[in-house]
């Protein structure tokens, strides 16, 4: 039940994109057509839900403060939580090589419709994120994986809602300097309106 | 390794001014034409987040600044010896170890700050204008042109939020910099000016919107559309 109430609160309520604005970059640029904004946000959704726990087994057996302690005695006060930065964002890029290279071989057309964007999940934020939120708020394994499934799968409705919206958009009549960001960054407003309704759930 | 480029002849140049006017464009473009949010759509991520208020606005640009300059001169200097296909690693462990140093310092000289910002100062690594000034500029000019052009993309960042951080701080709280606006305009005028604080441009909503209407002002002055 812990567990589900997390996968809730980290799907809507603690909304990467609309609570915590995370992952923009990729959400503003590919959210012009649903096709690829769903193969970006299964991407996001897969490449969170394994760096996520991870990056908790790296925390907790060698980052952390005390964590070395499994090597001996003489570890036991060895902090090297200021090497955080750098080994996550060290373990998402080796994971998103990876996804790339599935996708490259499984996908094509998936490939290249998301171009550029695939490797760039590597620096998106929702991913080094997610995991740092996992981090600073000391989740188990279980709800690590929860947590890191619950945020992507919240970033994949948000996007496929945004690129939903724009394609209806096109035929709007829109003022010449709101074109593109502009009304894009308005709508995003209004939609996190919308979920701050989830605000009130309390679980 | 690919042949030597053709040596171009070898007679002295005169040496150009520190500030041409070549390398004051780099400073200028990103501050309007060019800005790397309102016009690139890069490095909103972390950016909105802690637009809240002023001061803790202020240190990130601060930090942002700080990483962009160094980071361009860092990978400036070692643009000749970085095998391109592993270029994206070697970037992104200078931009981490950067980012680090710059928690450290925070987290002995200012921890109050360093805990309000926590996990966002590390997102600067993921932040996309500094990979894209590292790709497109520091990876194939000199040094120093490198530190005018992460100066001032850094600086093009900065201004627009801390523009964002003063809106959503003087609607949402009331105050400028922790300066109570309000209260003051309230104590002076009497209490029929008494203003009522706005609380959705202290939630997340309220930087969306603004930033729509900076980049609404900003496009429909430059005359830039996009299609």
């Amino acid at each position: 039940m812990e567990l589900f109430n997390l996968a809730i609160r980290s799907i809507f309520i603690d909304n990467m994109v609309f609570a915590y604005f995370l992952g923009m970059c990729s959400f503003l640029a590919v959210s012009k057509k649903v096709s690829t904004a769903l193969g970006l946000g299964a991407a996001v959704i897969f490449v969170l839900t394994v760096t996520v726990p991870t990056n908790w087994l790296l925390n907790e057996f060698v980052l952390k403060e005390g964590a070395l302690t499994w090597l001996g005695e003489s570890f036991a006060t060895i902090d090297l939580s200021f090497l955080r930065f750098i080994m996550f964002i060290a373990i998402i890029a080796a994971m998103v090589q990876l996804v790339e290279m599935v996708v490259e071989k499984f996908a094509p057309a998936l490939y290249g419709a998301l171009g550029i964007f695939l490797p760039l999940i590597a620096v998106n934020c929702a991913i080094l994120g997610g995991s740092l939120f996992m981090a600073t708020r000391d989740y188990t394994l279980a709800e690590a994986a929860v947590y890191g499934f619950g945020s992507g799968f919240g970033f994949f409705l948000a996007i496929i809602a945004l690129a939903a919206i724009r394609e209806k958009l096109k035929y709007s009549n829109v003022p010449n300097g709101l074109k593109g960001l502009g009304i894009t960054m308005l709508i995003t407003g209004l939609m996190g309106i919308a979920f701050m309704s989830f605000m009130g759930i309390d679980l | 390794m690919s042949t030597e480029t053709a040596q171009t002849t070898d007679v002295k140049q005169p040496s150009e001014a520190l500030l041409s006017k070549r390398r004051k464009k780099f400073i200028t473009d990103p501050l309007i034409d060019d800005n790397p949010i309102t016009i690139q759509v890069l490095g909103i991520c972390s950016a909105l987040a802690v637009t809240t208020q002023m001061q803790p606005t202020l240190v990130m640009a601060i930090s942002v600044i700080f990483v962009m300059v160094m980071a361009n001169l860092t990978i400036s200097l070692l643009r000749n010896t970085i095998p391109s296909r592993v270029r994206i690693i070697v970037q992104l462990a200078v931009v981490a170890t950067l980012v680090t140093l710059v928690n450290e310092i925070l987290k002995a000289f200012a921890f109050d700050m360093y805990k309000e910002l926590s996990v966002f100062i590390g997102l600067i690594i993921t932040n996309c204008i500094v990979m894209g000034r590292l790709e497109a500029f520091a990876l194939g000019n000199k040094p120093y042109d490198s530190i005018l052009d992460g100066f001032g993309s850094a600086l093009g960042y900065s201004w627009i939020i801390l523009a964002v951080a003063f809106f959503r701080e003087l609607l949402g709280s009331g105050s400028v910099f922790g300066v109570p606006v309000y209260e003051t305009i309230s104590g002076l005028f009497g209490e029929e000016f008494s203003l009522a604080t706005n609380g959705l441009m202290v939630s997340p909503v309220g930087a969306f919107i603004i930033l729509g209407l900076i980049i609404w002002v900003q496009r429909t002055k430059t005359g830039y559309v996009e299609h």
